[in-house]
């Protein structure tokens, strides 16, 4: 088992400036026999964008999930070592999986809205967590759909069904759909690769944005993505994580020969 | 390139041979889809015949018994000469009503625990005895009315009578249950998962995703099982011949002895009445009203599954 590169020097600046919000200690996982991800030792900081880069199938989709214990909806599935959230375990407390979920929201791969009006989907999560006053709700779905950069497109068919958008409308809906109950932190599965260019570059300065309040953390296939928003880059391989660095520095001075090999395009 | 000259036949060669044999698929590809279009036109033809005859029939039947007196008269009592059909409809609504309060929760409730909660192996043993439950002869749904329902009833309520609508309610509901949880599940269970998952990320519980994404996505499937199971439940006939009495009684007291329209048209059909008999036309006045019923029923629940539609 690797013990992953961590660029030492940096984690430390790192430390003192911006704590970090997560911390992953040694961390397995099978899906029933198989092993999907091997001792990963990750520590993502607060208020930067985090991206997760890798080949298909490299567990970075799994390791996302992790973070908001999405996996355990899937049957069959262990884990072992830690996952810190603000320095609470995150699977010691099972009662504990929706409050998580609420301060740990997350952006899925292909847009995902409710077949409801695009007001009832911003409005549902605060809906479900209490907040009744019609006037609270605007409040928070106008302020939402302004955050995911969205307002100015929906504000005179916030009755309508979210369906009627295009993609890249529907998965900024799903942002401010995250957004309306003000999580900590946003993840995002692949959130632009099921979106045209244009969609994406959009949903990319989004994101930019989103990290003045938001801790971010995006598995991406595009590595041009990754490098152009992230501020840290992970790089996994068949389950390991390989390297885990500045953007920059991972871009430009990998130290891993495997690091070197994918962003430079000699596989996957 | 040169492994096509290794083999002894090309493929060419043999696509060529069955292409000089084309003339005997051509008759084949002309015949089979008229043969299919022969088994379409016949249910076609029976669904006109059999609305030909109710009409026929039914037209004979206003001739002598005007359509006022049948639709607006509180007696029935044919051998009396007494057509008010009123009493027959109020039968047929009071059984559908109590059936449809007994299907109605349980079959949602099962729909939601097989879709939701079950784990897979539950399922996998639950749902085919639900669908068992389904193919169970109505005549023994009649029968467990009539010698197990009613006498555990009549513990309870003493006044209640031996034929009473409440019993014939109760099982015919116990029958169109299956229905409703099925289809329901159907409906939920098509629902995709990237909702579900999208309501959990939003720190939903079970419940919550339930109740607020999956039942609203799945209700036009919902609505149109329910409105497919009443409809059913509106046709019943051998559980209400059995279990329910032949009283026309004007009554919604569960209570009581009732009948409802197909429990006359069975009491008319096998009775010794006479061809030609006012009765004998009767028959075919009521059938068309129950036509009219369930027709409406299937109307309606194309269009609800039709306006509910949220797709997804």
């Amino acid at each position: 088992m690797s013990v992953a590169m961590i660029d030492e020097k940096v984690e430390g600046e790192i430390v003192e400036k911006n704590s970090s919000i997560f911390k992953i200690e040694d961390f397995n996982l099978w899906y029933g026999t198989n092993q999907a991800i091997y001792g990963v030792n990750l520590s993502i900081p607060q208020n930067k964008i985090t991206a997760v880069i890798g080949p298909s199938g490299c567990g970075k989709s799994t390791l996302l999930k992790t973070l908001n214990r999405m996996n355990d909806m899937i049957p069959g599935v262990r884990t072992s070592g830690q996952v810190m959230y603000n320095n609470q375990d995150i699977f010691r407390n099972k009662q504990m999986v929706e409050e998580l979920r609420t301060q740990v929201g997350m952006v899925f791969q292909k847009p995902n809205p409710f077949p409801k009006s695009i007001y009832d989907n911003v409005a549902y999560g605060p809906r479900i967590h209490g907040i009744k006053k019609k006037k609270v709700l605007d409040e928070i779905v106008e302020n939402s759909l302004k955050g995911a950069a969205i307002w100015d497109e929906v504000k005179d068919r916030l009755n309508q069904n979210a369906f009627s958008l295009s993609g890249g409308q529907q998965q900024r809906v799903c942002i401010a759909r995250c957004l309306a109950i003000e999580p900590d932190v946003i993840l995002m599965d692949e959130p632009t690769s099921a979106l045209d260019p244009i969609s994406t570059s959009k949903i990319e300065e989004l994101i930019k944005e989103l990290k003045n309040n938001y801790t971010i953390v995006i598995v991406t296939h595009n590595m041009q993505q990754a490098a152009r928003i992230s501020d840290k880059t992970a790089f996994m391989l068949n389950g390991e994580l390989v390297e885990f660095t500045d953007t920059d520095r991972l871009f430009s001075n990998p130290k891993d020969k495997r690091t070197e090999d994918y962003i430079t395009g000699r596989f996957g | 390139m040169n492994t096509h000259q290794e083999h002894k036949y090309s493929v060419q060669e043999m696509i060529s041979d069955k292409k000089s044999k084309k003339n005997l698929f051509n008759v084949t590809e002309k015949i089979v889809p008229l043969f299919l279009l022969l088994c379409a036109v016949i249910s076609v033809l029976t669904t006109a015949g059999i609305l030909f005859t109710l009409l026929r029939e039914s037209i004979t039947f206003f001739s002598e018994v005007s359509l006022a007196e049948f639709y607006l008269g509180t007696q029935w009592s044919p051998w009396s000469g007494k057509f008010g059909v009123f009493p027959l409809i109020t039968g047929t609504l009071l059984i559908t009503a109590i059936a449809t309060c007994v299907a109605l929760p349980i079959g949602i409730a099962s729909a939601i625990y097989l879709s939701e909660y079950a784990s897979n192996r539950s399922r996998k043993i639950i749902k085919p005895i639900l669908e068992i439950l389904a193919g169970i002869p109505t005549v023994v749904y009649g029968f467990f009315a009539l010698t197990f329902v009613t006498p555990i009833l009549q513990s309870v309520f003493p006044e209640l009578k031996i034929f009473n609508a409440l019993s014939a309610g109760i099982v015919v509901g116990i029958m169109i249950t299956p229905m409703i949880a099925s289809l329901s599940e159907d409906a939920m269970n098509s629902v995709p998962n990237r909702l579900r998952e999208g309501a959990m990320a939003l720190g939903s519980t079970k419940l919550e995703v339930t109740i607020k994404v999956i039942i609203p996505a799945a209700l036009s499937g919902i609505i149109a099982s329910i409105v497919l199971a009443v409809s059913r439940a509106l046709g019943e006939t051998m559980i209400v011949t059995i279990a329910a009495g032949a009283t026309p009684n004007l009554t919604f007291d569960p209570m009581q002895s009732i009948q409802t329209l197909t429990a006359f048209i069975v009491q008319g059909a096998t009775g010794d009445t006479s061809y030609g008999s006012n009765i004998y036309f009767s028959i075919y006045a009521v059938g068309i009203t129950l036509f009219v019923f369930t027709f409406a029923m299937n109307l309606f629940a194309q269009y609800i599954s039709r306006k509910f539609r949220e797709d997804y």
